[in-house]
């Protein structure tokens, strides 16, 4: 029997982040456009395996996920392993357009989920004329508090446990449970603190856009917007009032939950494809 | 409506497996009804319907019986999937001390899911 290999190739660069060098894991597939793929809140790249994967999309676009730092086989930087980690929405910009222009790639597409679903709007705020597009998964304005993420980080329970059991809470019953699985583990392998130090972006104050999306232009960067209905933390009516907003469409996605392409990959590819054919269409007008 | 735990994870089955050393007291609340439930190792030994005087309890988890019964389906709307969606939509309380259910989360949740009917 033949040995099944994916096409994806995973490697390492030295890729300097405001001024920090860092030994940066990225993983690639395809040629043609840039789409650069952005894990969620303590994950890291293997949510995308489903897209590295996908001839459809490889046959027209350089599908590239990077793990942030701290972030599946991206270490920290050197000396701030013990740090009280805690992400910023400058540093997460400054995180993707450095890989980015380390790369040198020509107006990718971003695409986003979760707190990757909210950065993407940083960037149509603050970079639009970098990209081409951008794609917003589980992508709302900002996320109210709604439960203590303490117990995401302390010494008295399993962090790898806890999170994979809070991610667990964010996917649909309907997913099946093969990728439910996979999505779990990541969460349960990740760093001890990074999922809570990333949530400091996506909860509250930090990463809150909503003063700003008036300053966004759809017409110099479109902007697309997909949202599962199972998710209680970017909510549907979370997208649909983001949506409304900067005037766009918002796809509910049924029978979804928070990590579209990593829980249910085939039905997200579905979704996604459509997209990025949009995407190409508008590059050969 | 909770009775079923000690047998879906009564003592020698997969689920006591899944929180060894596990000592806690639960109690369910739906409306205004309370089960406590004992667990021993990991195993549900007992359900003990309320009412309860001067009940005793590690943490208790509350909701209104609807919610409880939409919670339970088979397969559950959005909203009602999970006990996180549900203290999301301020739909169950959660009180006391929750250090035992954050210890075992996956365990608790896996718990209450087993007393949804099997999808054929």
């Amino acid at each position: 029997m033949a040995l099944d290999i994916e096409p994806i190739l995973g490697r390492y660069a030295h890729i300097a982040i405001e001024g920090v060098r860092h030994r940066i894991y990225w993983e690639e597939a395809g040629e043609g456009i840039p789409l650069v793929c952005l894990h969620t809140a303590g994950s890291d790249g293997r949510q995308y395996r489903a897209v590295l994967n996908d001839p459809n999309i490889t046959r027209h676009f350089r599908v590239m996920v990077f793990d942030m730092p701290r972030h599946g086989k991206s270490s920290p930087a050197p000396g701030t392993v013990d740090d009280d980690y805690s992400l910023t929405a400058a540093h997460y910009v400054a995180q993707i357009m450095a890989f980015c222009e380390a790369f040198e790639l020509d107006r990718p597409v971003a695409m986003g989920c979760s707190i990757g679903g909210r950065i993407v709007l940083h960037l149509a705020r603050h970079h639009p004329q970098a990209f081409r597009a951008l794609i917003g998964l589980q992508s709302s304005a900002h996320v109210d508090p709604y439960y203590d993420t303490g117990w995401l980080d302390r010494a008295d329970v399993h962090g790898g446990r806890m999170c994979g059991a809070f991610a667990h809470s964010l996917m649909a019953p309907t997913s099946p449970s093969e990728h439910v699985d996979e999505t779990r583990w990541h969460y349960m392998q990740g760093g001890p603190g990074i999922f809570r130090g990333d949530l400091h972006f996506y909860r509250g104050a930090e990463g809150d856009i909503r003063d700003e999306l008036a300053k966004i232009d759809v017409a110099a960067c479109p902007l697309h917007l997909l949202t599962g209905e199972y998710d209680f933390s970017c909510r549907p009516e979370d997208s649909r009032a983001l949506a409304e907003a900067l005037g766009i469409e918002v796809t509910i996605m049924p029978d979804m939950g928070h990590f579209p392409m990593s829980e249910n990959p085939e039905v997200f590819l579905g979704y996604l494809r459509p997209v990025l054919e949009t995407v190409r269409a508008a590059q050969a007008a | 409506m909770f009775d079923e735990l000690t047998r879906t994870a009564g003592p020698g089955t997969p689920l006591a497996a899944q929180a060894r050393g596990l000592d806690m007291r639960l109690m369910l609340r739906a409306g205004e009804e309370d089960t406590l439930l004992i667990i021993r190792d990991g195993s549900v030994t007992e359900a003990r319907r309320g009412p309860h005087v001067t009940p005793s309890w590690d943490t208790r988890l509350s909701a209104a019986p609807g919610d409880w019964e939409a919670f339970l389906a088979a397969v559950p709307r959005p909203g009602y999937h999970d006990i996180y969606a549900l203290l999301r939509n301020g739909r169950m309380a959660w009180e006391g001390n929750l250090l035992p259910m954050m210890q075992h989360l996956m365990y608790i949740k896996r718990l209450l899911a087993s007393l949804r009917p099997e999808v054929a």
